[in-house]
């Protein structure tokens, strides 16, 4: 029975579960489990070994839809399960959903140390800039002025940048994609599925409800090439509609500038996704002033948090082999009643 | 040579500042009664701060030890010989020393900015306010700073010799052997040779002051206890949940995965199992960012197969209590050990308190059942974490172990288990060709689809199956929304919801199934009834003695599983027209055996952030 589980055979409708999806009409959120599931197909790994964890939100609905192992857990909390998970059994495949509320603002903390440890955890950040399961507050991610239930004559607040947040907080692995753009979707989870460590993604994701069009400088037909830098590693950095623009770096500075007429193609910075200084630059890049990343800002492999336990234990067991239970209660001075 | 006189016991306390090396002294002392075969009982009593400003009464450390030639459950009510190293040492311990106590004074900490630190006006070396007691002057710094003047060490360095002066003194008024101490001073050391040679030669010194002045006219000597047989070690009670956990990892052939966060006094229990030794046991610890994130990871550790346990004290058990929550509706196995301190909020860090009862039992969201079990000495720690394992395991189901302060630090001889009658945990997970055999009993694949694994489909103890993430063909999802019964998909239903609350408090209610009665010990036809929980058996146990030697009649039953109760708990209670229950707290299991079993119980409350001493107990047992 197992081998008819296993790939290659593995199709998309072995991953859908018989339950009703229960986002509103429009939302971001399908396109993006529709493209998780295309993923996975080429990933390699039996869906018996996949696990999803979620915390609270729209987002977080999404275990319940995926026919593979899942666990919808606690609001901001599914760091922590995510890492118990892979901590017990290194072999699963661990994906984490979370949204802009659940993971920066009650998970920001576990988001943080997540990341900081390089647990092999895929961390998918639905970033809609809005509260949608609450009906509409302002989140961590929203833009300064964004008018909501709860800031009603526009926020007051610096919203956090995902990425630099990422960045900073020691990832192994950071991009960014977009809910409608399935081919780079399908692509950045894919790259993600093969990082070893923490991969963390951030997914621009609309909000039909309560964040419409928050994303259409992204996202629509007319704007989104002016607006969206691809990154290609090994690549200058050329955007815009008729593939013109580029970004040059003046000192520590990123500029935008018109190829031919600025400079020429050799002027523009080469994307290295291996160059953390040049990731953090890029993931300070926003609308309107520059395009916006997409794509693998940054990526670097490093020994994962659950490869080094396994290297403390081993080291254990070389020295002194499987632990016996009378070792264990004779671990102090003994002394003998006759 | 000084005539030598028999003692049945001995209460010691050791007091100093908190760089004194008090509770090194207090260790020594007791490893050493222990070892020569006395029976022993120590309650450690130290400040939240580190280092409080030297010489005052905040930073003053004590470390008291009972040894006995007879069986003894508790450290001792009263001191019988006060070592203080420094004036405020005095001042805060000398109220517990007895009336013609022994009195062994450092006499070169009575300085004038000593007794300024110490509040003190007059030296009470002076003043006569000392003369109910025998007091023993020595100028322990010169003579400590004079014995090791040969090695070469700082002055500092040299005053920090100034403990195993004072203990070498204490061998030699109680006949103690040296050796015990002189093997610990060597291996601590072993790298620092200079290190070695002026604790041992403090250590002597003390002794030899002892036995060369005649200090006192006697030595006294406490003859071996007359102990069951066996091999024994001394324990702690959180040195003992740490190896009972990974007793339980070894008895179960599982990972355990601990993650918790360092908080007093629950850490040790942490470092304890973060040993490199630890890891032969399939042991992963993980010390997490925050409280919460330490629960998460135990739980994610059981959904993925393993055991989950996390420990921490009242503040973290407060933090803990959402995801608890989640492990009570998606029935995973969790322990949480609780090592009790005084509250609320930071309360008192470094003091006992038993008053986290209600809190775990009632302290979350929702109807919300756990199983709550508490061990009633430090050894009994060890049993207790065992059990703790077995019932999440056996019942998919969070266990709280309710410990506490005066338990975790508190030391007793432990006889070490006999290996043979350590049963295994047996743990089945579902797999799809072998879909009977989870834990307890057989489990179908069932209704639905062929190809659908029913998550809460229960067996006849309501357990639910513990299929894990890997297993082919049993792919499925849960969390915290109200789930149907039996698919465990998600489900709102007005009729579902009472029937699963209905289930989830039956599940818990299920164990009293598995675990032993409440015994009842002393005199069983006795009119009064002495019931407690928890770390207050060995003050109970010996204050029933006392009374019962003194003529009174008097029932003892101690509860070390609180929920469920024991299935004859209503039965026992019935049979006593007067129940007496002292508690580290205002009341909570009174009050609980109160609303649940209408029993005429009263309470005999403390709440000091003190252990209780045998004469209270003993006292409201005689205004009975």
């Amino acid at each position: 029975m197992s081998t008819t589980l296993s790939l290659p055979t593995l199709t998309t409708k072995d991953l859908t579960t018989d339950q009703d999806v229960r986002w509103c009409p429009g939302c971001g959120d399908y396109s993006i489990l529709a493209q998780m599931k295309k993923a996975l197909l080429g990933v390699g790994v039996p869906r018996e070994k996949m696990v999803f964890v979620s915390g609270i939100g729209c987002s977080s609905r999404f275990p319940y839809y995926m026919n593979t192992y899942g666990f919808h857990t606690i609001h901001g909390r599914a760091p922590t399960f995510a890492t118990g998970v892979k901590l017990a059994n290194p072999d699963l495949q661990v994906w984490m959903v979370t949204g802009d509320g659940d993971g920066f603002s009650i998970g920001g903390n576990h988001t943080m140390h997540l990341l900081r440890r390089n647990v092999d955890i895929k961390v998918l950040l639905f970033n809609n800039e809005i509260y949608g399961l609450t009906k509409g507050q302002y989140s961590p991610t929203s833009r300064t002025g964004t008018k909501s239930k709860t800031s009603v004559t526009g926020s007051i607040e610096s919203p956090i940048r995902p990425l630099t947040l990422a960045l900073a907080a020691e990832a192994t692995f950071v991009a960014r994609t977009i809910d409608i753009d399935i081919h780079n979707l399908v692509a950045i989870l894919q790259r993600a599925a093969a990082h070893k460590g923490t991969a963390f993604v951030e997914i621009y994701q609309n909000c039909k409800i309560f964040n419409d069009d928050v994303w259409a400088y992204a996202t629509d037909r007319t704007m989104k090439s002016e607006n969206l830098l691809y990154l290609e590693h090994g690549k200058p950095m050329v955007f815009g509609k008729n593939r013109d623009k580029g970004i040059r770096l003046i000192g520590l500075k990123p500029e935008v500038v018109v190829i031919g007429k600025d400079c020429a193609l050799d002027d523009l910075l080469v994307h290295d996704e291996t160059d953390a200084v040049a990731a953090s630059l890029l993931s300070r890049m926003s609308n309107p002033e520059f395009p916006e990343p997409v794509g693998v800002v940054y990526a670097v492999r490093k020994p994962t948090y659950e490869e080094l336990v396994q290297q403390q234990i081993d080291a254990s067991l070389a020295k002194k082999g499987p632990g016996k239970l009378a070792d264990l209660f004779e671990s102090e001075d003994l002394w003998t009643v006759e | 040579m000084s005539a030598i006189q028999e003692l049945e016991s001995v209460t010691i306390r050791f007091a100093g500042d908190s760089g004194d090396g008090m509770q090194l002294a207090g260790t020594q002392f007791t490893n050493t009664s222990a070892i020569l075969g006395n029976d022993i009982a120590t309650f450690p009593d130290f400040p939240a701060e580190i280092r409080a400003p030297a010489g005052t009464l905040p930073g003053v450390s004590g470390f008291q030890v009972h040894f006995s030639s007879t069986d003894i459950h508790t450290p001792g009510d009263v001191v019988n010989c006060l070592v203080v190293m420094n004036a405020a040492a005095l001042k805060t311990n000398l109220r517990d020393l007895e009336p013609g106590g022994f009195l062994i004074v450092n006499s070169e900490s009575f300085g004038v900015s000593d007794l300024d630190k110490a509040k003190y006006k007059i030296s009470p070396l002076e003043d006569g306010s000392l003369a109910g007691y025998r007091v023993v002057r020595v100028p322990i710094t010169k003579l400590t700073r004079e014995s090791v003047a040969e090695c070469k060490l700082s002055p500092r360095e040299a005053d920090r010799c100034k403990n195993f002066f004072a203990l070498g003194l204490v061998y030699w008024m109680y006949e103690r052997p040296l050796e015990v101490t002189m093997k610990w001073v060597r291996e601590k050391f072993a790298t620092n040779p200079q290190f070695v040679d002026a604790n041992i030669r403090a250590l002597k010194a003390g002794y030899n002051y002892g036995e060369t002045v005649e200090l006192l006219p006697v030595q006294y000597r406490v003859a071996k206890a007359k102990t069951a047989p066996g091999t024994y070690r001394k324990i702690t009670g959180n040195d003992a949940l740490a190896i009972g956990l990974a007793a339980a990892a070894k008895l179960a052939n599982k990972t355990l995965v601990f993650s918790g966060y360092p908080i007093t006094p629950a850490s040790s229990v942490m470092e304890a199992l973060a040993t490199p030794d630890m890891r032969r046991y399939g042991i992963k610890v993980l010390q997490a960012e925050d409280e919460i994130a330490a629960c998460g990871i135990a739980i994610g550790a059981s959904f993925a197969g393993a055991i989950g346990v996390t420990a921490t004290s009242g503040p973290g058990i407060c933090l803990k209590a959402e995801a608890v929550n989640l492990a009570v509706m998606t029935e995973l196995p969790l322990v949480i050990l609780n090592i009790q301190r005084g509250g609320p909020s930071t309360g008192l860090p470094t003091k006992t308190e038993q008053s986290d009862l209600l809190q775990v039992l009632f302290g979350r969201n929702g109807e919300s059942p756990v199983a709550v079990i508490a061990p009633c000495t430090p050894g009994d720690c060890y049993e207790m974490a065992v059990e703790a394992v077995r019932l999440a395991t056996q019942f998919m189901t969070p266990v709280y172990l309710l410990s506490d302060g005066y338990l975790a630090n508190g030391s007793e001889p432990w006889k070490l288990p006999d290996l043979a009658t350590q049963k295994p945990i047996v743990i089945n997970h579902p797999t799809a060709h072998n879909s009977e055999g989870w834990t307890g009993a057989g489990h179908e694949v069932g209704e639905g689809s062929a190809s659908q694994y029913l998550p809460y489909k229960r067996n006849e103890h309501l357990v639910r199956p513990w299929a894990i993430p890997g297993t082919p063909g049993l792919e499925h999802r849960i969390g915290g929304i109200e789930k149907q019964d039996v698919t465990g998909n998600i489900n709102y239903e007005p009729a579902n919801h009472e029937h699963m609350v209905h289930t989830r408090w039956k599940k818990v209610e299920a164990i009293a199934n598995v675990i032993p009665d409440l015994a009842v010990t002393g005199d069983l036809d006795a009119d009064l009834l002495v019931v407690g929980w928890g770390g207050t058996f060995g003050s109970i146990t010996t204050a029933v003695e006392r009374a019962r030697k003194q003529g009174i009649k008097v029932a003892q039953a101690h509860f070390r599983y609180l929920n469920p109760m024991p299935k004859n708990t209503a039965e026992v209670l019935k049979k006593y027209p007067k129940i007496l229950v002292p508690e580290l707290n205002s009341g909570q299991l009174c009050w609980l055996l109160r609303a649940k079993y209408l029993a005429p119980a009263e309470g005999l409350n403390k709440i000091q952030g003190k252990p209780f001493l045998v004469s209270e107990i003993l006292s409201a047992i005689e205004k009975q």
